[in-house]
């Protein structure tokens, strides 16, 4: 039977949905309940990465390092991986993370700009570290185009280059032909992922055709915790594939019991296909970007989703949250 | 009018921008552009500027029969490391726009009065000459217990050493935040956006501050220190007043003030969305005209 590794991301790209406010305690439940439903890769870091923890991003209430070391602690046979994005962590925040317990490094950069990575894949490769890159904002470039910037990072030492849709903007079709084309692009020379939003509702619709066009990773978040209108569900990807009969080697019943019983009772704010979220999708803008945006239509007294959507007519990309508070005032000016 | 001779070590882009620079000086006499390709566009370009190139490097510089006073060093950190302990023996005082680190940080518009007779001066980063000054505008009011900036550079700016280095840039500006902008503890975050057209550089400077500081005076403060950088760099503004947040979850009980900063380029010839080359440049040349008035006062 074919087969799909899902990474699941509740305690990273969920960090934005919780405002970078994870406890120890939430950590340590967490990876215990996905460890034993037989999740293989659990992520671990502040939203945006490790040392996101800023004004500009949000600062997180326990340190990430913490969280990675209990998370390690606690995982019996999963991995833990964290998130890197050059320009915000570095080769240094890497060495600290594996030693903290991390065995896996997810080396982020926009769709066009794969070379800045190139530097922490050596790093990671020369720690020991499986590696993974992450192609954010995949939508804004053609497949060809995308499959050349994955060829930087395996050739730099990527395992596995993901198509990122970090704004949950691809439309079925427009996801599996990215993935094809990196299939075809790496060959057997690196595995392909996919990371999918549900801005659009089409995360784990987009996850099955991202598989069938043979990638070989997927990520997941229980109950969908995530940035804009979340992530695609893991324990809805493990109930799909099961259907379709894809190996995840999760299993259906432990993982649901962990998403309703250990990961809801602690959301406080359930993503949801709300009108920013989908403004996030149509306008293809960065999904964590939807917080901050309400944050500041708050302070300015405006509208969050018309932020939303200049922020993607201007084409900004990951991490210039900065942004937001300038559109925002010009938004706010008479 | 007396001037001070002197030469620009590394031919590409940046070495280019900053002889038109150092070509409208009074008190500079760009001598020498010297690189290490004789087929380098560069050193072309500097011969049509009408300046003496040399395609032999610092040897053909140090051996040269008209010796410069400054070198203005434009290769690469690797570069400079090499040719620095050369240039100090040999007496001559660099400006170094590499990432090296090797001489004390500076930006001309807070701390270059204390480096005048540095054997070697080093301009930190494109990112932390746009918004050191903003750090140090508000730590000469309060104390800055923390500071951020962001810079936001266009993808066609980003040259391959930022890009096989960006580390380097994130920990040396950091590091810059700190030493010459007064933060206590400091971080930089650089982001590169491949929008076509370019997009103009832009830098935001967050500094936590105490909620009971003279907001008045820090804004004032700003504002003249904008003003002041914008007389060597013409480009250089805020798109909004000063922004003043009350103390936030996660904020330790301070208040934080946010600088949105443009820069765009003077066009020399660097294209006017490289604000973040442009700042460099002309830092760079800022500089020279300060360390050549002080050897032109000191020899009057």
């Amino acid at each position: 039977m074919s087969g799909v590794r899902i990474t699941d991301t509740t305690l990273r790209d969920g960090s934005h949905a919780m405002a970078h406010r994870f406890t120890e305690r939430q950590v340590r439940d967490t990876v215990r309940a996905l460890d034993d439903a037989g999740v293989p890769v659990i992520e671990v870091a502040h939203g945006d990465g490790l040392a996101g923890s800023t004004f500009n991003y949000g600062f997180s209430l326990t340190d990430e390092l913490e969280l990675i070391a209990a998370a390690a602690d606690e995982a019996r046979r999963a991995r833990i991986a964290v998130l890197l994005v050059p320009g915000v962590g570095t080769v240094e925040d890497m060495r600290r993370a594996a030693d903290a317990g991390a065995a896996i490094v997810r080396v982020a950069t926009h769709c066009t700009e794969a070379d800045v990575a190139i530097q922490h894949f050596g790093a990671a490769r020369d720690l020991g570290l499986e590696t993974v890159g992450f192609l954010m904002l995949s939508h804004m470039v053609e497949p060809d185009m995308l499959a050349t910037q994955a060829r930087i990072m395996v050739d730099a030492g990527c395992h596995c280059p993901y198509v990122v849709d970090s704004a949950g903007a691809l439309v079925l079709e427009q996801a599996s032909d990215r993935v094809a084309a990196l299939v075809a692009e790496l060959g057997g020379d690196a595995q392909v992922g996919y990371h999918g939003h549900s801005n659009l509702a089409l995360g784990v619709a987009n996850s099955v055709l991202a598989q069938r066009a043979g990638a070989l990773q997927i990520d997941g978040s229980t109950r969908g915790l995530g940035a804009g209108a979340g992530n695609s569900p893991t324990e809805v990807l493990v109930a799909v594939f099961d259907r379709l009969g894809i190996d995840t080697g999760v299993d259906l019943p432990a993982i649901l019991a962990a998403a309703e019983e250990i990961v809801a009772p602690y959301i406080e704010r359930v993503p949801a296909m709300d009108r920013s979220s989908i403004v996030l999708g149509h306008a293809g803008a960065y999904s964590s970007f939807l917080i901050h945006a309400e944050r500041a239509a708050e302070r300015y007294d405006v509208a969050a989703h018309e932020i939303l959507a200049e922020v993607g007519r201007r084409g900004y990309v990951g991490g210039q949250e900065d942004m937001i508070i300038d559109i925002a005032l010009e938004l706010a000016r008479p | 009018m007396a001037r001070v001779p002197v030469a620009i070590l590394g031919s590409g882009n940046i070495g280019t921008d900053l002889a038109i620079k150092l070509l409208r000086s009074e008190r500079l006499e760009l001598t020498s552009v010297v690189g290490i390709d004789p087929e380098s566009e560069g050193l072309a370009r500097a011969r049509e500027l009408g300046v003496a190139t040399s395609a032999e490097g610092i040897d053909w510089l140090l051996d040269g029969p008209a010796r410069p006073e400054i070198v203005f060093e434009a290769t690469s950190a690797g570069a400079h490391r090499a040719n620095a302990p050369r240039l100090e023996a040999a007496g001559i005082q660099a400006v170094d726009l590499t990432p090296a680190a090797l001489g004390p940080f500076t930006v001309p518009v807070v701390n270059l009065g204390d480096h005048l007779a540095a054997p070697n001066v080093n301009l930190i980063s494109c990112g932390g000459q746009a918004t050191i000054p903003m750090v140090a505008a508000v730590s000469r009011v309060t104390a800055v217990p923390y500071a951020e900036i962001v810079a936001s550079v266009s993808s066609a700016s980003a040259g391959p050493g930022t890009r096989a280095n960006i580390d380097e840039f994130t920990q040396t500006t950091a590091r810059g935040v700190e030493l010459v902008g007064g933060a206590e503890r400091g971080r930089a975050i650089i982001i590169l956006n491949p929008a076509d057209p370019p997009l103009l550089m832009r830098n935001t400077v967050f500094a936590a501050v105490e909620p009971d500081a003279d907001r008045d005076a820090i804004a004032a403060s700003i504002e003249a220190m904008a003003a002041e950088v914008a007389q060597y760099v013409p480009g250089y503004r805020m798109t909004a007043p000063p922004q003043f947040d009350e103390p936030r979850e996660g904020w330790d009980g301070r208040a934080r003030v946010t600088v949105l900063l443009e820069v765009e380029g003077a066009g020399d010839f660097l294209p006017r969305h490289a604000g973040n080359l442009d700042v460099m440049t002309a830092a760079a040349a800022a500089v020279g005209e300060r360390l050549a008035a002080a050897r032109l006062g000191a020899a009057a």
